[in-house]
């Protein structure tokens, strides 16, 4: 039931993000979006539980990589960010949710829409979409504090450099880069008309973030004509730690 | 008990307070759903309870608001691992809902707003221990909490309290809802840690 993965590398993705690569070697694989339960056990037998998403695409390898962002007051994401060292165990369960995936099978337009750490399931499609060799057409808008809080920037810029079908933009919240066209601001509904599929398509929509996001991004793309049977969202809250 | 993980020492609850296994103590209120909020206005909001062929009850607003209602205070157990103690409802007790319904079904499908289903035992939705809920904490409850109306069945992983809530068809047989089709656990008991499909 519980899987053991080893640490076999630690990333640091921003100040306080940090990405776990885990080799596990009875992994049942999984699909892009999909998560798993990390427990860790103290000496004395207390144990604690959190969810993360899967950052990597499914892959032959055997490897999962969590990206994990740090909560002030986190009972388990200060070890996995900050303790955890190369080597070191760590048991997982999963992976787990059959809703929230995208499968190399699907061949519609995708609109990615993550506020903060929201991006780490919308990772592993963009990650699983580049593996599949999938010509889906793929936007992507991250909504994130400031750039020193984006994960992923350089790998999301040279996918998007060589494939012109995977699109991406940037909105900042607090602090924009120096000459950057669009103000720091909130998600609003110029943006959205502006940078995500027109509903005439009938994009998949998933929608990854802390809950005022997701329901302030769902809202806006059903405003713009979405379906919403065809908007999929995950939803993280201050004490979910879900990535 | 698992591998030790070095280093850690983790955060005991409070002393005293007894949680369903691998659950920890929340005092705020998160929020999960599979997709977006439904907006569903009080003058086309309608409950109904049918069979799966006939309607055996309907209310409009009104009417399921002239039902006798009542105050409660209930733990909530996420199957995300959060529990949220003492939390205080309105609603219409399902014990008053179904009190004329004349029925052989063994099994109820809950059907929401935006297409969300969660299935369970018919017993599960009787005897005191579920209700339609339109206030939390004293005010009316918030769309994102599943307002107008949700269910509440708090012995049960809160996924089964289905939001917005529409109406519940009856059945002779058990049928999977939308979590218990994805991975879910069918029955989802948190004192038995029933998560995933699988689990005991």
């Amino acid at each position: 039931m519980w899987h053991l993965g080893t640490v076999i590398s630690l990333h640091d993705e921003t100040a306080t993000a940090r990405t776990i690569t885990l080799e596990v070697s009875d992994w049942p694989g999984h699909v892009a979006g999909q998560h798993v339960d990390v427990r860790l056990t103290a000496s004395d037998g207390y144990s604690a539980v959190r969810s993360y998403s899967i950052a990597s695409a499914p892959n032959s390898e055997k490897r999962v990589e969590l990206t994990v962002e740090r909560l002030p007051d986190g009972e388990v994401s200060p070890y996995l960010t900050q303790q955890i060292a190369v080597s070191d165990q760590l048991e997982l369960r999963g992976p787990i949710g059959g809703w929230f995936v995208w499968r190399t099978q699907q061949t519609e337009p995708i609109q990615l829409v993550a506020g903060g750490s929201g991006i780490v399931p919308l990772m592993a499609m963009i990650r699983s979409r580049v593996l599949a060799r999938s010509t889906a057409p793929f936007q992507l808008l991250y909504s994130v504090r400031e750039p020193g809080a984006v994960l992923y920037r350089e790998e999301l810029q040279a996918l998007s450099d060589q494939d012109h079908s995977l699109d991406l933009t940037y909105a900042y919240t607090r602090v924009a880069p120096k000459d950057w066209p669009r103000p720091a601001g909130r998600i609003d509904a110029a943006l959205i008309a502006n940078t995500t599929w027109p509903s005439k398509l009938v994009p998949t929509c998933y929608v990854c973030g802390p809950t005022s996001f997701v329901e302030s991004a769902s809202r806006l793309l059903i405003a713009s004509g979405n379906d919403p049977e065809k908007i999929r969202t995950e939803r993280f809250g201050p004490t979910g730690e879900r990535q | 008990m698992g591998i030790i993980s070095r280093g850690f020492s983790g955060r005991r609850s409070a002393a005293g307070v007894k949680l369903p296994p691998g659950q920890y103590l929340t005092t705020d209120f998160p929020v999960l759903s599979a997709g977006p909020t439904p907006r569903v206005s009080l003058d086309r909001w309608e409950f109904v309870i049918d069979d799966g062929t006939n309607v055996l009850r309907r209310w409009n607003w009104e009417s399921f608001r002239d039902l006798p209602s009542e105050t409660f205070t209930v733990d909530l157990h996420c199957v995300t691992r959060w529990s949220k103690l003492g939390t205080f409802w309105e609603g219409v007790s399902l014990d008053t809902m179904l009190a004329d319904v004349k029925t052989d079904a063994s099994h109820a499908m809950v059907r929401s707003y935006g297409d969300y289903t969660t299935n369970l035992p018919l017993n599960d939705l009787r005897n005191k221990q579920a209700w339609i809920a339109f206030r939390f904490d004293n005010k009316d409850l918030a769309p994102e909490h599943g307002g107008p109306a949700r269910l509440l069945v708090p012995h049960l992983y809160l996924w089964k309290s289905a939001k917005w809530v529409r109406g519940i068809t009856l059945m002779h047989l058990d049928k999977p809802g939308f979590w218990e089709s994805l991975g879910y656990h069918i029955y989802g008991d948190p004192w038995r840690e029933q998560r995933y499909s699988g689990d005991e």
